[in-house]
């Protein structure tokens, strides 16, 4: 039910005055998605979709930095590594 | 998929785990709150792969599975009524009301439709002026803005025939009740990360100070898990206790704003019946007196309604993290998808369900 899938905005639709929806692109299942949450959400941007609604955008600086975290792990692990079981 | 793909990385999550090794030093009980965690930890076999002292246990963050009974009951006797288009998410279908469930009687020709989105719901009631149109608006916090903006859209269009049976529940609430039992054993918990995206951590960091336990707002992927589990470990063994945010890229501290503002609109904070744990104060959402005209249940009479649970079915405690669905008699035995006795066995988020769907397959 919390189940909420990342994927990116390919347009925004601007025919309707009192609701923002888009097209978002999930690896190309193409769906429709309402951006009233996360109205400051532009093509391009990637989105964390729940039920048809973008509940905030992915923070690309943020997903890097966690990244670059782990990778300096995962060197760190090399220079340890007891075994896995 | 990006955002996806490198956090199921195997090198990654194998040094993981060689961390969480390296730092532990005693037996820890890590409560995951949210089904979906449940889902991603059996389906990559992470208890398995975590050194011994390492306890997950499974938390109650099932929005279906802890939907009170009567509440299926009373969206079944509404789905009988020829006037009535009844429309709700996929995961409510099978969960077994007191003598059936939404598909049985979709089935025996019930005018049951599954929608994606609340927005498919509103879509349905304007298209069928002459049914009246309910949905089964069913959530935790992640969930009620997108039910709340349904109701919105409703009031904007001028709908007279669209309503919802609504069941929202809060977790921080269930947190506290948790930690108030006396029969609880937790110490830590990975917060799930989509209520937080919605409404935030601030509200944690007060049951972190007060119950003294490390509390870590953790997404879904294999890799989000063990790095959550990571934190909370190295809290416990510097003995700290705090709210740590290992989802950054989807969490901020405040959550979404024109979310929260959105379910403040439409919603206010009530006591909530759980599904096999019982009343929780202040733990679930109703709606406003200005939107009861859009309440099913009170536009609605229930005349028939006799509601019943059966005793054999221990989703109460397993939903609590008591027992694990392992313990329970009549676990893949008379308790399976395809006739189960409780919510947590068909709900894509019950730890039932991820038992039995990955458990035998690896057995």
């Amino acid at each position: 039910m919390c189940l909420a899938v990342p994927g990116k905005i390919i347009s925004v639709d601007n025919d309707k005055p009192d609701i923002i929806m888009s097209k978002v692109s999930f690896s190309g299942i193409i769906k429709s998605v309402c951006l009233d949450l996360t109205p400051e959400a532009r093509v391009g941007d990637y989105v964390l979709v729940h039920v048809g609604f973008a509940l905030n955008t992915i923070d690309e600086k943020e997903a890097k930095e966690t990244l670059k975290m782990f990778h300096e792990m995962e060197q760190l692990a090399d220079s340890v590594t007891p075994e896995l079981s | 998929m990006k955002y996806v793909d490198e956090y199921r990385n195997k090198d990654l999550i194998e040094s993981l785990i060689l961390k969480i090794k390296s730092i532990s030093s005693k037996n820890y009980s890590i409560m995951e709150i949210c089904g979906g965690q449940t889902h991603t930890i059996l389906k990559y076999s992470l208890q398995e792969l975590l050194p011994k002292e390492i306890n997950l246990i499974h938390g109650p963050g099932c929005p279906v599975c802890v939907t009170p009974i009567e509440l299926i009951d009373k969206a079944i006797s509404l789905s009988q009524r020829p006037d009535v288009i009844f429309t709700s998410y996929g995961d409510m279908l099978r969960v077994p009301g007191s003598s059936d469930d939404l598909l049985n009687c979709k089935a025996r020709g019930a005018e049951v439709r599954m929608v994606y989105s609340p927005l498919d719901a509103v879509k349905i009631a304007r298209e069928n002026k002459e049914k009246k149109v309910v949905f089964f608006a069913v959530g935790f916090e992640t969930t009620a803005p997108a039910n709340a903006r349904a109701i919105i859209e409703a009031e904007k269009l001028n709908l007279d025939n669209f309503s919802i049976i609504s069941s929202h529940v809060l977790v921080p609430p269930a947190i506290e009740a948790l930690l108030s039992s006396k029969n609880t054993n937790i110490d830590a918990f990975l917060a799930a990360g989509h209520v937080c995206t919605v409404m935030g951590y601030s509200q944690y960091e007060n049951i972190s100070e007060k119950y003294k336990i490390p509390i870590i707002v953790t997404g879904f992927e294999p890799v989000d898990i063990l790095t959550g589990i990571y934190m909370a470990v190295k809290q416990l063994e510097d003995g700290r206790n705090i709210v740590e945010n290992q989802y950054s890229r989807a969490v901020r501290r405040d959550g979404n704003l024109n979310a929260i503002n959105l379910i403040n609109s439409v919603f206010e904070i009530s006591d909530r019946n759980w599904r096999g744990i019982g009343i929780i104060t202040k733990s679930g959402l109703k709606m406003k007196e200005k939107y009861k005209r859009f309440d099913a249940e009170i536009i609605f009479d229930f005349p028939d309604l006799v509601v019943t649970q059966s005793n054999e079915c221990i989703a109460g405690e397993i939903l609590q993290g008591f027992k694990k669905p392992t313990d329970c008699p009549s676990f893949k035995n008379i308790c399976n998808p395809e006739y189960p006795m409780g919510a947590p066995m068909v709900s894509p988020e019950g730890a039932c369900s991820a038992y039995y769907l990955y458990k035998k397959r690896r057995n």
